[in-house]
């Protein structure tokens, strides 16, 4: 390694071995930043958790435009939508068709744990909105009463779901009602609710008594092939009468969703803090050991300093020393992170796991704070003075 | 300044502190040394000894009269000359001040590196011979904190003399040492310096060093009150 760094600094790797001289000192430098980075990870996972979470409902429909209530932040959230206005949108010459979404939260009670189903009631007659995976079970929501169900549902055994077929489906009480699932598809557990579940719109009113067909939760509209959302939408601001209504593309709603959650919503906050907090314990603890390593070795940086050694070279060591905890403090930082993440999403279900862009994101945001904590400790050179060596 | 003089020191004054607690330590110094004779600056504590070696080795910004090394004047000199004057002297304290993280080679090497455009592999080609020189070519790879005292301060001789330096400024270099190390350590230094053509001037209490100097220059009171030249 020394040999490595000499050749890749064309000097001695005074840093490294400053560092390397105490291990003792070494290891607990770098076991406190993988703790910042494992910190920084966990937080992160949670966060961009939360917004896969999000995002994760919006993958279950396709459409082009969603219009929705003016109080309408999140896909589960605000009042409803007249469906006058499904109407009205159609007279657009390039709206090619609309349907209503309908939603709710139904719990169901099991002996050894509830679980709470975020329910979408859908029109199965228009499977077209919906995604391909789900499209091809939707004629069997013109069964009564029929439901699909999340199979990667919170608390759902995964064999009690992959024996859920419309040859043995699988019945259960809810809302006073017995509901049967006759097929499954990939949902995944929220922050909002265990999963989710899909019903046609006449059964979800019959879950639902005090809901109407005449008001959605949000409207969804596809468009002519070729047409511009833009433009489109424009126009659907001009002919829609209620200027309160919330008219986006559907890609925009969804994204709007998500920074609400994590801008506006205690949980995203709190956990945006999270990150912050843990990348200030990387730049403290780094700071620290640094600082402290200046400080121990003033003599000697006052000797270089006497023999004709500019503060750029000095820069240089602590710099070095910050990028070597920074590259060895985040291995084991992104190990113990990765298990960390894979025990909390399996206990959770919730999608939790360690991705290419978060590593190399907080890869370069701990080499960046290791620097940043360097280029602060400098300053306690400036106390070494080589007139005090004599 | 005759070509011959490395340094000249003229009408040199020096004050520490300001207001009412400044305080003179240096009066009207003046003094030659001739390019690699070896002058040893001696008295009592609190003589001004250390400042002169401090303003000579650029290391204190002279504040009244003038100070010529290497036919550059110091006075009002800006801090990147001062660096690039210091990079050409060669220093040696009394606590060694080896780098402890650093093998006996690498604390040689330092002496070199400083110097931009020296490729490692002659540095450590350099730093070797050096060692090997100083007597300690079987120790090139100890830690300082696995060398005695005499064997810390050969290698402290040997960084300061491998980058050539026109001048070596040794404060109380035998201080710390027994009498052989002291003995061992002055000859060294005086024996490198002449082969090199090196200046030194060293900072003593110790009498054990005046049979090796060219002059010897006492200081009191923070004025030169006595010159003694043995050649």
């Amino acid at each position: 390694m020394s040999q490595l760094l000499q050749r890749l600094f064309g000097r001695l790797p005074i840093g490294w071995l400053q560092l390397t001289h105490n291990r003792t000192r070494f290891a607990a430098a770098l076991a406190g930043v993988a703790f910042a980075n494992v910190l920084v990870f966990v937080q992160l996972g949670i966060m961009n958790s939360m917004a896969a979470a999000t995002l994760r409902p919006y993958d279950f429909f396709q459409a082009d435009v969603m219009i929705s209530a003016q109080d309408a932040n999140a896909l589960s959230e605000g009042g409803n939508v007249a469906r006058q206005w499904l109407l009205q949108a159609l007279a657009d010459p390039d709206v090619t068709d609309g349907t209503g979404l309908l939603i709710g939260n139904v719990p169901w009670d099991r002996a050894t744990k509830d679980i709470s189903f975020t329910t979408f009631g859908i029109d199965p007659a228009k499977p077209r909105f919906l995604a391909n995976e789900i499209a091809g079970d939707t004629n069997l929501l013109q069964v009564q009463n029929a439901a699909l169900i999340d199979r990667l549902a919170r608390g759902l055994p995964r064999d009690e779901a992959a024996a859920i077929r419309p040859q043995s489906p699988l019945e259960f009480e809810t809302q006073g009602r017995t509901l049967t699932a006759y097929a499954t598809f990939a949902g995944g557990g929220g922050f909002g609710g265990d999963g989710y579940m899909l019903v046609s719109d006449q059964t979800f009113l019959s879950l639902f008594p005090a809901r109407s067909s005449g008001a959605p939760d949000h409207i969804l509209l596809t468009l002519r092939a070729g047409s511009k959302p833009d433009q489109v939408i424009a126009r659907l601001k001009t002919l829609i009468s209620d200027p309160s209504l919330r008219i986006r593309s559907y890609a925009d709603a969804a994204q709007e969703d998500l920074l609400y959650q994590q801008t506006r919503r205690p949980t995203g906050i709190i956990f945006g803090f999270g990150v912050l907090i843990g990348v200030l314990v990387g730049l403290v603890i780094v700071y620290q050991v640094l600082s402290t390593d200046v400080a121990d070795h003033l003599r000697e940086y006052a000797t270089f300093k006497a023999m004709g050694y500019s503060g750029r070279f000095f820069l240089g060591i602590v710099l070095e020393e910050a990028l070597v905890l920074g590259v060895m403090g985040f291995l084991p930082g992104l190990l113990v992170g990765t298990a960390i993440l894979k025990l909390m999403g399996a206990i959770t279900t919730l999608p939790l796991a360690m991705s290419g862009t978060m590593a190399i994101s907080v890869f370069l945001g701990t080499i960046a704070f290791s620097a940043l904590s360097g280029i602060i400790a400098t300053r306690r050179l400036a106390a070494a003075d080589p007139a005090d060596l004599f | 300044m005759t070509d011959d003089d490395i340094i000249k020191v003229a009408g040199l004054n020096h004050w520490f502190g300001g207001g009412d607690v400044r305080k003179q330590a240096l009066f009207d110094i003046n003094l030659t040394l001739k390019r690699g004779s070896f002058t040893v600056l001696m008295g009592p504590s609190g003589s001004g000894k250390t400042t002169v070696l401090t303003l000579i080795g650029c290391l204190r910004a002279v504040q009244d009269g003038s100070v010529q090394l290497l036919e550059q004047e110091i006075n009002g000199a800006s801090e990147a000359d001062l660096v690039a004057l210091r990079r050409r002297l060669g220093f040696i304290f009394q606590a060694h001040n080896l780098h402890e993280s650093l093998t006996a080679l690498q604390n040689v090497m330092m002496g070199l590196q400083v110097h931009p455009g020296i490729p490692n592999a002659l540095a450590q080609k350099a730093a070797g011979h050096m060692l090997g020189l100083v007597g300690l070519s079987d120790r090139v790879n100890y830690l300082p904190g696995n060398l005695s005292g005499g064997q810390k301060q050969r290698v402290a001789v040997a960084r300061a003399l491998v980058g050539t330096p026109a001048m070596v400024l040794a404060d109380e270099p035998t201080a710390a040492l027994d009498k052989d190390s002291a003995a061992e350590v002055v000859d060294l230094l005086k024996r490198m310096g002449q082969a090199r053509g090196t200046t030194t001037l060293l900072v003593t209490h110790d009498p054990r060093i005046l049979d090796r100097a060219d002059r010897i220059l006492t200081l009191e009171d923070g004025q030169i009150v006595k010159i003694e030249d043995r050649n």
